[in-house]
């Protein structure tokens, strides 16, 4: 028999223990009334937008609102800010950069681990923002790229579109699409390790900055 | 007794009556448990209200009579049980709760803090009331007690078993208890004040330890002198 | 195989008791999940340990702060821990199914999924993977159920070099230590330690490191900087597997468990069966109550979740193995299963008054405090960890704030009960406990034995001296050794209430109005 049939086997076993009365009658699965957690938001556009910056700010994330005229602008002044002048983008980030800035596009063959450290950041847009916890969630898509490019460069700028803020973790969830590798950012890199005490910055950026751009 | 009396109710107590079996269950000796749990049933199933001044007893009446009865497939003592449960009161309920007094007339002059203990903070949710009733006693000086909802260290047979973990929540209480500068220590369940007023005692502490029930039947003109000790 | 034909320690109808077959626990002599002491006897050690007290006071006086700060802030904490306990329940319902399922998913999506029976098992699997990707070093994300069995060992025992990734794994890997806690492994060392140890173990670390928490995250993340870059497999556990979809999810904080699911080549993740939740939608509710629930966090930094392969985006070969190791035995006892619901959060360990002053060590388990002592227990046999569910003092507090609800005193008092039914079992002899407890239910059966008793007990007053007795007879020596036992009253409350009420028997009869 193969540990996978033996396995089965022992919980369908286990269940039977507890179906002829020995047992509470917690066995059978109760049927769901359907969730009667928060799973609608309540808040309207631009109460979200704050929420959400605070709650950024709160564990340490920079932030800055623009609209989509001041956009570039901003996005000039992190990257002047930083002095990151060469910088990781994803295939198809459709964002205006300055000048000033190289910027390479992970594209095939794409560039190893060793290669993504030596950028000074990653400019990314997202998919889903989460205002309630402050969370900014990546899904692989062209504009947001591979993992690996949000993941070793020690800082990441990261543009958000207020289409794309819910107010609640469950509303994220229902957005978003299983199949694709999926990152949940929620501040920089972060260890409470040492005397529960919250330090920023460990393995991944250190350095989290956010551009919310309203209407 | 003496309080329900004071605020008129005719109050009995049924000599058949022995122990509710905690002590039994929580050890693991659900079976020793049984005939002690029918014999609860048996006496109390007559009465109207039934009042315990112990917390953690009335905790385990309500949350564990039944269980074990119906472990050992005994359905019908389960059902009796559940009832005579739901008419079971530890002391501070019974007064807020079902009689709605607050003001039981006590004089009590001493600096008095409170423990809350942990299934009758927990298990039973009786928060406030025992504090209530206090905060109405006239002559009384009562003060927080720090970290109050933390667990004393009494458990049960876990003060035997587990002696030095037990020791060392109880070193924890009575620091917070004499940081109180408190002359009594209260409480609504005699078990708890059992372990707290044996550690006192044996620091020498002069801290008396004495129960909720004493202090609300206090009046003045009795008792002032010194505070009563801990006897049931 | 095993059957489970009978539930051990589970009082059957009189007839119906089948003869109990060996359940599936984990074996021995592998992995972390038995003590070499009794609770009592590891715990009077760790007492002792000043400096100890001292760390785990403090750590767990921040955390629980924190923690009741942002649960506060939910108005539907309640109904998502109704919601947590719900899908669990639901899940535990029906395990087959949902691990079948999510087998179907992950493999579809181009994963390769392995069954493990037990921790042995689950380590050659391990090891052969490793192997076949030909490499001798593998980066790790802390995973519990890969401490649970023992992988670091079996690997080396492979010549394979496992590297902990997690700040405080790699302060206890470093110190050749054992983890004392669920999320924050080290928390029995504080800063100054932790320096000593990077000092004395790192050889690419500065002379001039401070204590600084900052310096420190510094010196690890130089570290494992390069570990990550060059390592070619990585190795993980799983927060949650979904059924539904095949995805599965590392909650953490570092990035170190990003570094170990992205760089390398290969993934290995090794979950407990317990851990599949049905559907997508489920990660709503556990994705709300455990950040909150174990580091205070309304989030923590980083979740990654994958479902399989993606073709050009991080690992390329993809493994999931399914550990069972005990929990099926667990699963048979349908209320102890309910120790499979943790989410691994630790929000009991730092709430209870028993783990916040002996650590976790002295459950001699990488599952310690109150989960601990009911799961530890069930996945080993009773037998093998009985002084676990003793190690409380049933205070609640626990169950007060698991994010699923689990009863955990209500587990303890189960699994003391099966403890005592199983050594009735086997034993020829009753124990001098099991003598006590059947006197004392004798005497307690019939007023007039208890009142016979009391007066009996009022000899006491001759040990005590002014109120107070300074020594008992064994086994109530435990409790004399620092407190004073009351001297018994000269009257009993039965003997007050024949005085003030005469021959008022309390009588069905005669009773009054109350």
């Amino acid at each position: 028999m193969s540990a996978r049939d033996d396995v089965l086997a022992r919980i369908r076993a286990a269940a039977r223990t507890g179906a002829d009365g020995t047992g509470p009658a917690s066995f059978a699965a109760a049927p769901s009334p359907g969730p009667r957690y928060r799973t609608r938001s309540e808040l309207a556009g631009p109460e979200l937008l704050e929420l959400l910056a605070s709650r950024l700010t709160d564990y340490r994330a920079l932030v800055h609102l623009a609209s989509a005229a001041t956009l570039a602008d901003e996005i000039g002044a992190a990257l002047r800010r930083r002095q990151a002048r060469r910088i990781v983008v994803p295939p198809a980030l459709r964002l205006p950069l300055p000048g000033f800035v190289t910027a390479t596009a992970d594209t095939r063959p794409f560039l190893s681990p060793a290669e993504l450290a030596a950028f000074d950041g990653v400019v990314t847009r997202a998919a889903v923002a989460v205002a309630e916890t402050g969370t900014i969630v990546l899904d692989g898509s062209p504009d947001q790229g591979r993992r690996a490019i949000s993941l070793v460069p020690d800082y990441h700028l990261c543009v958000v579109e207020a289409g794309q803020v819910v107010h609640l973790v469950p509303e994220a969830v229902a957005r978003l699409a299983a199949g694709r590798p999926l990152t949940w950012i929620s501040g920089p890199s972060a260890t409470s390790d040492i005397e529960l005490e919250r330090v920023e910055g460990v393995h991944g950026p250190r350095t989290l900055e956010v551009v919310l751009v309203s209407g | 007794m003496t309080v329900l009396e004071r605020l008129g109710h005719e109050v009995v107590f049924p000599a058949e009556q022995t122990c509710c079996g905690q002590m039994h269950i929580n050890t693991g000796y659900q079976r020793a448990a049984l005939p002690l749990i029918r014999r609860y049933v048996d006496t109390f199933e007559p009465y109207e209200l039934i009042v315990a001044p112990s917390g953690s007893c009335v905790g385990s009446i309500g949350h564990q009579h039944a269980m074990v009865a119906r472990r050992h497939h005994d359905e019908d003592l389960a059902q009796r049980a559940q009832a005579v449960a739901a008419r079971t009161y530890e002391l501070s309920q019974l007064l807020v709760d079902v009689l709605g007094v607050e003001d039981v007339g006590a004089h009590y002059p001493h600096r008095v803090t409170y423990h809350p203990t942990c299934h009758s903070l927990r298990l039973l949710a009786v928060g406030d009331r025992p504090l209530r009733l206090l905060r109405r006693v006239s002559g009384i000086d009562l003060v927080p007690l720090p970290d109050a909802d933390v667990c004393c260290g009494f458990g049960g047979t876990f003060a035997v078993k587990n002696a030095d973990t037990s020791t060392a929540m109880l070193a924890d209480k009575m620091r917070n208890v004499l940081a109180t500068r408190a002359e009594v220590c209260t409480a609504g369940d005699s078990s708890c004040l059992m372990h707290i007023g044996g550690g006192l005692s044996r620091l020498r502490a002069g801290v008396k330890t004495v129960h909720l029930a004493e202090i609300l039947a206090s009046t003045a003109g009795a008792g002032q002198g010194a505070p009563a000790a801990v006897s049931r | 195989m095993t059957a489970f034909l009978g539930l051990p320690g589970w009082p059957g109808r009189p007839g119906s008791r089948r003869p109990p077959a060996e359940p599936a626990h984990a074996p021995r002599g592998v992995g972390h999940l038995r003590a070499a002491d009794p609770f009592p006897v590891a715990a009077r050690r760790a007492l002792a340990d000043a400096q100890l007290r001292r760390n785990l006071g403090k750590a767990t006086t921040t955390i629980r702060a924190k923690r009741a700060a942002v649960v506060s802030e939910l108005p539907d904490w309640e109904e998502l821990r109704a919601a947590g306990e719900a899908i669990k329940t639901a899940t535990m319902a029906d395990l087959d199914r949902h691990l079948e399922q999510l087998d179907a998913a992950v493999t579809a999506r181009g994963g390769t999924v392995h069954w493990a029976r037990d921790a042995i098992e689950a380590n050659n699997i391990v090891t052969a993977l490793v192997q076949a990707a030909g490499a001798t070093e593998v980066v790790k994300v802390k995973s519990l159920a890969t401490d649970e069995i023992g992988l670091n060992d079996a690997l080396a025992a492979a010549g394979i070099a496992a590297y902990e990734t997690d700040l405080a794994e790699l302060i206890v890997q470093l110190g050749h230590d054992r983890p004392s806690h669920v999320l924050v492994p080290a928390i029995h060392r504080n800063r100054s330690e932790i320096r000593d140890i990077f000092l004395r173990e790192m050889n690419d670390v500065s002379p001039d490191l401070t204590d600084d928490p900052a310096a420190l995250a510094e010196a690890a993340r130089q570290h494992l900087r390069r570990k990550f870059l060059s390592a070619t497999v990585g190795i993980s556990g799983a927060n949650f597997g979904v059924a539904e979809t095949g995805t599965l999810c590392v909650v953490e904080s570092e990035g170190n468990g990003r570094m170990c699911v992205t760089l390398p080549q290969t993934l290995i993740t090794v979950m407990g069966i317990e851990k599949v939740i049905p559907s997508w939608a489920d990660l709503g509710v556990f994705l709300q109550l455990l950040p909150r629930s174990s580091t205070g966090e309304r989030m923590n930094p980083y979740t990654s979740m994958w479902t399989g392969v993606t073709p050009g985006d991080g690992p390329q070969s993809v493994h999931l193995v399914l550990l069972d190791n005990g929990r099926t035995a667990a699963l048979a006892d349908p209320v102890g299963r309910a120790a499979l619901h943790c989410i691994r959060c630790s929000a009991c360990l730092n709430v209870c008054p028993v783990y916040e002053r002996t650590g976790g060590h002295a459950y001699g388990s990488v599952y310690p405090g109150p989960i601990g002592a009911v799961l530890s227990p069930q996945l080993t046999g009773i037998e093998d960890n009985a002084s676990l569910p003793y190690a409380s003092s049933l205070c609640g507090a626990c169950y007060d704030v698991c994010p699923v609800k689990i009863n955990i005193p209500e587990l303890l008092v189960h699994l003391r009960a099966r403890h005592v039914e199983e050594a009735r079992r086997t034993q020829r002899l009753p124990s001098a406990e099991a003598i006590t407890m059947a006197a004392a239910s004798y005497v307690l059966a019939d007023p007039g034995r208890l009142a016979a008793a009391q007066s009996a007990s009022r000899s006491g007053r001759l040990l005590g001296r002014r109120g107070r007795i300074t020594a008992l007879p064994p086994p109530l020596a435990a409790w004399t050794r620092a407190r004073d036992a009351p001297v018994p009253p000269p009257q009993t409350f039965r003997q007050w209430w024949q005085g003030h009420h005469g021959d008022d028997r309390g009588d069905r009869d005669d009773r009054g109005d109350q």
